[in-house]
């Protein structure tokens, strides 16, 4: 049978409990939240409560009187055993008091001694010692780390140190730690071979819109209820963007804002927002788009995978031969050849006419003016229509829906929105600035109802020194690791085990390189420290890998290091991070970490004054006084020290006063005993260019861009789409340990087409093992009827079976992984195990009662 | 399902004007006569209420009930195939409430699939699978009723195992 907690009450928030700003550390929306606590033995009444009502009563649905067993724990503060409530703040403008499956359950997956709740946490440093990891101080681990590390490099010469580290908020990420480890490892240092938590590499997932000029979150949230149309582009909102689709989308869909529209925009037509959808997949968003807008308001263009910059390039070429087009917008917003361009490379020679930059080894299109980009991105609808699979009369109902001036002839408002569908997909850069070029061509950027933005993973939370000697393209460090480089490896929250591509091998050859480290210290027992680091070195230069892992719980990868180190998270530090609409905002501490964990920022501290210690013992004080500038003593030092540098106006004092609300980024100025923000960017019609104008991505449709896609497509029976799920929050590090979400997920589900299954003898729970030339995973079978034939999907990042682990090493010119392509056979390996025995196989999707 | 409609037009109107408006009449069920329980203290004291007779059960014809009071409404459902932690001779017979535990709002019986949907957020519970929410925002599996059947047919609930929505103890 179900999980069920049998839980029948829950203590009640007194009225004095002190109450704290949380945003939800999980996904990029950003939901408000509000931490509650109070002392162990006291508890509120029916009558008396924070939340000043009658909880003698039936509360009403929506009511913001009533927490779930999730949203509760019992966890320490100040070292002190406290009750703790995460809710929903029905003030925030975000989520307006709901709490997505993820969120609400932030309480429960917080670490407790008393529930025993998230008992994985790491408490401690953790050195392999004696055969196995023992616990340890920090000056013992922090000595370790420093004394190997300062034996690989020297000024100027960091390239054997190789660094994986998060540039995201929320979780523990955020400013303050963004800014402490990249004060380290590029203000300190300047190591180059580095990469970021979810791809090989240290580059952005969106260069070409930056490119073009277009900063990739422009919008604010409420643009989705003043639109005409939503353009959604490989992303499922419903599942991975919850509130937003649920607080914004879903007003715009029903017609619900229309009277917001008619006050803000007037004089121009206004209905209930269309939705045009580019998706190979049927995801719960369409259905739910369906439900809330009606069918005839869908547009569901279900291509074959990885066409979207031919369906782009065609709508683009449609629009323009419409003559739908913002001519004022793109004479007096965008690159038109007769101004100076900010930067081409490629030789003294002046650029061909319309070129703002060629194409090169760092941009893998060219860009330039609207006449430059419709030239070589023509592509007629039936062309189109042919490679996208989809019949011509619906790209041109798309290209109405998009741009079609409104009755009365005003500009039809769009809002594009597209995630890790074209991110992870086939040739990134041009895809991506395709779908800018449509958001270009019809003036809506930066203005109420448009915006061209990603939709987001984790929130922001991005502050560092430049990364400019990284170099475009960057190393693609996973392959270099394969490949034998590196001997020091510094890991901050990055488990490349579960999430990176071409994960079989890897997991492979970073095992056995680890393991030499391992047997030479397992040979060194006993030994001084002296001896250790000398046997430590000895194995690297074999051919080892020396590697350091910190995160909040012991990773798989974390499997392979040598020295371990705790971190804390948001909550159990104060915590700045920036939403989807770049609203930044203050979770506040309201516990404490387990044992004697540490903010990152403080253990990238720790790690830069030791190395300092270490490299002036050494002999080599100039190197050494670059590790000066540590002496923090909290997460709101480092805060101060890299982003209050950089935004004067924005101290912890004044976001805590801004509450869940926040403010908008940038933020320009400080009155009224409030910080005043940015609603939406670009709206003066000045773009991210020196001559202050956008530029068109002038990039042809070419096929499988990513090396083995096609060859692979061959060989194999299935496609295995994969991404994320509503319940089960990124790589699960904590989720792994929800009994709530362990009971609906034991494995990660691959729903597959009934007849398929049928086919290959498989029934609904069996494990599958999923297989290719470059490895294979397992998965459990999730009968699903509105898959297509040969067309799966399967969690991804799970610990219980790796995705990554058949996804071939193709990545684009600048090294984005296109996890999405991916293409294997399936055998079944397994009935359904017991812990599969109780789960139900009903479609995911809406139906009325 | 009249009543559960009720409650979806309360919930699609609360939705539209981002909640506060009360929902007046949304549990009419009458509450059965209550049997003695001898009282443990450690546990929360719910009521033995009999809720039906098995007589009044059509298969996958959900029957409202209201449990353990009157303003806690839910169904009785009889799914002619034996599932776990069902009750009867049949081990069919299941009872669920049907406030939403993500929002509150009422739902929907689908017999077609024997699903319960909330047609305001869209998350779905499995009536066979012990109320196991298929897909969804709640963080709860839909709270269901311990149910026992005695020889006349007669239907009692005697707890139930998950918090229900809107009441912070499930016996107010």
């Amino acid at each position: 049978m179900a999980y069920k907690r049998q839980i029948d009450r829950l203590p009640i928030i007194p009225k004095d409990a002190k109450e704290q700003n949380v945003t939800c550390s999980y996904c990029i929306v950003g939901c408000g939240y509000k931490a509650y606590t109070w002392p162990i033995k006291k508890e509120g009444t029916a009558t008396s409560n924070a939340m000043g009502a009658d909880l003698g009563k039936q509360q009403d649905p929506n009511t913001s009187a009533w927490y779930s067993p999730s949203m509760y724990n019992v966890v320490k503060q100040d070292g002190k055993d406290v009750h703790l409530v995460i809710k929903p703040d029905p003030d925030c403008v975000v989520n307006s008091g709901l709490g997505s499956v993820r969120g609400a359950r932030m309480a429960e997956n917080r670490n407790s001694n008393v529930t025993n709740t998230q008992q994985q946490r790491l408490t401690d440093p953790q050195v392999w010692r004696n055969g196995t990891w023992q616990q340890t101080s920090w000056d013992d681990a922090l000595d370790l780390v420093a004394q190997v590390t300062a034996r690989f490099i020297d000024k100027g010469k960091e390239d054997d140190l190789f660094v994986s580290m998060f540039d995201h908020g929320g979780s523990a990420g955020g400013y303050e730690n963004t800014w402490g480890t990249g004060k380290l490892y590029f203000e300190s240092m300047k190591v180059k071979n580095c990469r970021i938590h979810n791809r090989p590499a240290y580059n952005s997932e969106v260069h070409s819109t930056r490119d073009m000029g277009v900063g990739e979150l422009n919008y604010a949230y409420e643009d989705y209820e003043l639109t005409d149309t939503i353009f959604l582009v490989g992303g499922n909102p419903l599942e991975t963007q919850t509130n937003l689709f649920l607080n914004h989308w879903v007003p715009g869909m029903r017609g619900d804002s229309i009277g917001k529209k008619k006050k803000e925009l007037p004089n121009e037509a206004h209905a209930a927002a269309k939705v045009v959808i580019v998706e190979p997949r049927r995801t719960v968003t369409v259905n739910a788009c369906e439900e809330f807008a009606g069918k005839e308001n869908v547009l569901h263009l279900q291509i074959n995978t990885g066409s979207d910059l031919a369906l782009f390039n065609t709508l683009f070429t449609y629009i323009a031969d419409m003559g739908w087009t913002d001519k004022d917008f793109i004479k007096n917003s965008t690159f038109d050849g007769t101004t100076k361009p900010r930067a081409v490379t490629g030789g003294d020679s002046p650029p061909p006419k319309g070129v703002a930059q060629i194409e090169d080894a760092a941009h893998p299109a060219v860009l330039g003016s609207f006449e430059v980009a419709r030239k070589a991105c023509k592509m007629s609808v039936a062309e189109g229509a042919k490679i996208c699979g989809v019949s011509e009369a619906d790209i041109k109902l798309a290209a109405e829906w998009l741009a079609k001036p409104k009755q009365g002839g005003a500009r039809r408002r769009t809002v594009s929105a597209y995630e890790k569908g074209i991110i992870w997909g086939n040739d990134n850069y041009r895809t991506i600035g395709a779908l800018v070029n449509i958001a270009l061509v019809t003036g809506n950027v930066g203005r109420p109802g448009g915006g061209v933005c990603r939709l987001g993973g984790h929130q922001e939370g991005y502050y560092r020194p430049s990364d400019a000697h990284v170099g475009r393209p960057a190393p693609y460090i996973d392959d270099l690791l394969i490949k034998g480089n590196g001997k020091v490896h510094h890991i901050w929250a990055n488990d490349h085990y579960k999430t990176t591509l071409n994960a079989t091998e890897f997991k492979r050859v970073y095992n056995k390189r680890t393991n030499m480290v391992k047997e030479a210290m397992d040979a060194a027992a006993g030994g001084t420290r002296e001896q250790l680091v000398d046997a430590i070195v000895k194995a690297v230069n074999a051919g080892g890998l020396f590697t350091v892992d910190v995160d909040i719980i012991h990773s798989q990868i974390g499997k392979a290091a040598h020295v371990i180190l705790p971190a804390v998270e948001a909550g159990e530090m104060n915590l700045t991070s920036m939403s989807g609409e770049r609203r930044l905002r203050l979770t506040e501490k309201y516990m404490d970490g387990p044992g004697s964990a540490m903010p990152d920022c403080l253990i990238a501290a720790g790690l830069a004054q030791n190395l300092e210690r270490v490299l002036r013992a050494s002999g080599k004080g100039a190197y050494a006084d670059q590790f000066k500038g540590y002496d923090w003593k909290t997460e709101e030092d480092a805060f101060m020290d890299g982003y209050n540098k950089g935004n004067p106006d924005v101290t912890y004092d004044r976001l805590r006063a801004m509450g869940t609300n926040g403010v908008q980024e940038p933020v320009v100025g400080y009155k009224d005993g409030k910080l005043v923000g940015t609603t939406r960017l670009y709206t003066d019609g000045k773009f991210g260019a020196a001559d202050k104008r956008a530029r068109f991505c002038a990039g042809a449709w070419r096929g499988w861009q990513a090396k083995g896609k096609a060859e692979q497509k061959e060989k194999h029976a299935f496609y295995i789409n994969n991404g994320r799920s509503n319940l089960n929050w990124q790589n699960q590090f904590l989720d792994q340990e929800n009994d709530f979400v362990l009971d609906r997920t034991p494995f990660p589900f691959i729903e597959m087409n009934p007849d398929d299954m049928k086919e290959l003898g498989i029934n609904q729970g069996d494990l599958v093992e999923v297989h290719n030339d470059v490895g294979a995973t397992q998965a459990m079978a999730y009968p699903t009827p509105t898959a297509k034939r040969k067309e799966t999907f399967m969690l991804f990042g799970s610990p219980m079976g790796q995705q990554g682990n058949v996804v071939n090493n193709g990545v684009n010119e600048l090294i984005l992984p296109d996890y999405k392509h991916c293409w294997a056979n399936i055998r079944k390996i397994a009935d359904a195990p017991a812990a599969v025995k109780h789960l139900s196989f009903k479609s995911k999707e809406y139906v009325a009662g | 399902m009249k009543r559960c409609d009720k409650m979806v037009d309360i919930g699609r109107r609360q939705f539209l004007r981002g909640g506060g408006v009360a929902a007046a009449g949304m549990a009419t069920a009458m509450v059965m006569p209550t049997e003695v329980q001898a009282k443990s203290g450690a546990l929360l004291e719910y009521p033995i209420n009999r809720l039906g007779n098995m007589s009044n059960l059509k298969v996958n014809e959900p029957m409202e009930v209201a449990y353990p009071d009157g303003d806690a409404p839910g169904v009785l459902l009889k799914l002619g195939k034996r599932v776990e932690g069902g009750a009867g001779p049949d081990g069919d017979i299941v009872g669920f409430s049907t406030m939403c535990p993500h929002k509150g709002f009422g739902l929907n019986y689908n017999a077609g699939d024997k699903t319960f949907n909330c047609p305001v957020h869209l998350s779905r519970f499995d009536a066979e699978a012990g109320g196991q929410e298929i897909w969804g925002h709640a963080t709860q599996n839909l709270p269901q009723y311990t149910l026992r059947v005695d020889d006349k047919g007669d239907i009692y609930a005697e707890g139930i195992d998950e918090l229900l929505y809107g009441r912070l103890s499930n016996v107010l």
